[in-house]
């Protein structure tokens, strides 16, 4: 079809016909093809980059940890001795300690944030939504000393006033759950850690949420509730298989962030490094608190070797944490072709 | 602002900050038990001469770890090296000043002082033996003394501290189940008690829990009007921790042998027996004469005008005559690559 370009394509083609091409599309135009090609290499760069960065801390801990490795192998995990002067180490209280205060953290931070998000997306009034969702966000900002100092002097007493003896009282005599809440009433312990380390996440974990909450199509959301759906029905069967990915997502953060935090926990978990009882109230210890406190004055050899084997420990369990997180995400997408 | 001027400026700064650095900078790292004193020392001194001295508290292990790397003119520790280690690697040490350390309680209508103990006393509360405020073994040495029945809350240091090294030192040489069941240590495998991160971290926690017992040295004791405990000493006397106390303490040790000296259960009639000096590392063939030099000078100056600092710090300072000594080594083991000595004056 030979045709000659009309003045105004949009004029003349008023009815709904397609209409040809008006001619090619312009030259990409190229004007220094090494600019590209650099730009290529700086990208590819920093992406290797952090990849032999990764490496080198990696390979830096095993070398640094392993006489320790050597002396003690797989057997450190498990083994309860943390003995300075006898060279004997293990980390099994340190691990206990970081893997529980974080479970515990995770315990009341997940539906707190839950909630907060949902308060936000769903039922707060227009005028509160800004300020509230700042508000919580500010939280974040708050420095972790600052955490620990108020769960030191202020928080600690209070949970011992209030909670433990309380408790105590409640349950002193009853087999398995009084051996949950021994040990002497002075509000530092697992417990307190695992609660500090919570009031830490949530802000984390409620606003990555919150975030995701408000991405739901309002299609969907005000179909459900034409159809009728309550606003937990909306929220439980709509907006959350809708938002799980993200959902999932948030409490990972969450988890990363209670695993790795020193400051604070070192403050009130108490920095005891054994393991005699499963109570809430007893002073114990984490990876990252055993190694602010002790890092600095170990002598070389053993000890140091053992805390830095400890930092490998936790590189490990993040990385299967991580590793888990994606696992259930990639399970959680193939439900969902089955599904469709 | 004009570009020249600018310039100008800029470069004139950069020298000049250059020229200082290289001139006088003396850079030291180690134990953070003598860090308030070397800090009030290096701005006093630098007031007086011009001469920087930078002092980075990070522990003595850490500080052990940078003078063996030398990355540092000198180490400061609480724990000094014995005599093997310092010769392996060609290391002098020399003591700067001397503090105690001191268990304080927390019982209500105790009065400072009020409470007696012995040091084995003190190894079966740490030990986790004695639970009870009023244990047969407290109120045989404290008749009178209101104790009340309640559960004894230990509270020790959770970090790696001279202080603990001077505390458990103690109790292994005067409780025979501490020597062998936890031993000495910055850090130790402690059976009972929550630990508190630093003297402000314990004394924290026993002014808060009441009924708790806790160890910290003397200055924070005194600053924050704690209750301290008599102990008995080497000689059978109770004493109370003051200066002379300490002193009496670091009269007791033959200096003239080694500087390897620990403080703790000395004998003379009035020596606090939680006593402990803080010490100095260096190398003995120096590699950079002058910064050695510099350092030098700034201790020299120290034991010349710092009594009255420490003393301010609640520190105690040195014997004259165990300052002497300390110049003498100097004189004799410090060198320069060339076998020339290092020169202080």
């Amino acid at each position: 079809m030979a045709a000659t370009l009309p003045a105004n394509p949009l004029e003349q083609n008023t009815s709904m016909e397609r209409t040809a091409p008006q001619g090619r599309p312009p030259e990409r135009r190229v004007v220094a093809p090494w600019a590209d090609a650099l730009f290529a290499v700086l990208t590819q760069g920093a992406a290797w980059l952090t990849l032999a960065l990764l490496a080198g801390i990696i390979a830096s801990l095993v070398i640094g940890a392993a006489p320790a490795i050597e002396k003690f192998g797989l057997g450190f995990l498990w083994s309860r001795d943390w003995d300075p002067v006898q060279e004997n180490f293990g980390g099994l209280v340190m691990i206990y300690g970081t893997l529980m205060t974080s479970f515990i953290a995770l315990l009341i931070a997940v539906p707190v944030s839950f909630g907060i998000a949902l308060f936000l997306t769903e039922l707060s009034p227009g005028w509160l939504k800004r300020p509230l969702g700042i508000a919580i966000e500010l939280l974040a900002a708050v420095p972790s000393i600052v955490y620990g100092m108020w769960g030191l002097l202020v928080f600690g007493p209070i949970l011992a006033t209030y909670v433990q003896q309380p408790l105590q009282g409640l349950f002193g005599n009853t087999p398995i759950l009084g051996a949950l809440f021994t040990g002497p009433p002075v509000g530092i312990g697992l417990l307190s850690a695992g609660i500090i380390l919570a009031i830490m996440i949530i802000p984390y974990i409620a606003a990555v949420m919150r975030d995701v909450f408000e991405v739901t199509p309002a299609m969907l959301k005000e179909s459900a509730y034409a159809l009728g759906s309550t606003t937990w029905e909306v929220v439980w069967r709509v907006v959350l298989p809708f938002t799980k990915t993200g959902v999932v997502g948030a409490v990972m953060l969450g988890l990363g962030r209670a695993l790795g935090e020193t400051m604070a926990v070192t403050f009130v978990i108490g920095n005891f490094n054994q393991l005699n009882s499963l109570s809430l109230f007893e002073a114990a210890n984490s990876i990252t608190s055993a190694l602010a406190n002790e890092f600095a004055e170990a002598g070389e050899g053993l000890h140091q070797a053992s805390l830095i084997y400890l930092g490998l420990v936790l590189f490990f369990i993040t990385f299967v944490v991580l590793s888990l997180s994606k696992l259930l995400l990639s399970q959680l997408k193939k439900g969902e072709g089955s599904r469709a | 602002m004009n570009k020249p001027l600018l310039r100008t400026l800029t470069l004139g700064t950069l020298l000049f900050g250059a020229a200082a650095a290289i001139a006088q900078d003396v850079t030291g790292a180690g134990a953070t038990f003598p860090a308030p004193i070397y800090a009030k020392w290096a701005d006093a001194y630098n007031k007086a001469t011009g001469a920087r001295i930078n002092y980075q508290s990070v522990g003595s292990g850490a500080g052990i770890r940078q003078i063996k790397a030398k990355t540092i003119d000198f180490g400061a520790s609480d724990m000094p090296l014995s005599d093997a280690e310092l010769a392996k690697d060609g290391m002098l040490q020399f003591p700067t000043v001397i503090g105690g350390v001191v268990p304080v309680v927390n019982l209500q209508g105790i009065s400072p002082g009020q409470l007696k103990m012995t040091g084995a006393v003190l190894g079966d509360i740490y030990l986790g033996k004695i639970t009870k405020w009023n244990d047969a073994a407290l109120t045989a040495l404290n008749p009178g003394v209101p104790l009340p029945d309640a559960a004894i809350a230990v509270v020790r240091r959770a970090d790696g501290s001279g202080t603990s090294f001077i505390f458990t030192n103690y109790l292994s040489k005067v409780n025979a189940e501490w020597k062998a069941k936890v031993g000495e240590g910055t850090a130790v495998n402690w059976p009972t008690g929550a630990g508190g991160k630093g003297n402000e971290g314990v004394s924290g926690f026993v002014q808060r829990l009441p009924n708790s017992i806790g160890y910290v040295e003397y200055a924070y004791a005194k600053q924050n009007k704690m209750s301290y405990v008599q102990l008995r000493n080497k000689d059978g006397g109770y004493v109370t921790p003051t200066d002379t106390a300490f002193k009496a303490a670091a009269a007791g040790a033959d200096w003239n042998k080694t500087f390897f000296q620990i403080l703790t259960e000395q004998p003379g009639k009035d020596a606090w027996p939680l006593t402990g000096a803080t010490y100095i590392l260096m190398y003995k063939q120096q590699d950079k004469p002058a910064a050695a030099s510099n350092t030098l000078k700034f201790f020299d100056w120290a034991y010349n005008s710092g009594d009255k600092m420490a003393d301010d710090l609640d520190y105690v300072p040195l014997p004259a005559a165990l300052k002497e000594l300390v110049r003498k080594q100097w004189a004799d083991n410090l060198k320069d690559a060339g076998g020339k000595v290092i020169a202080f004056k």
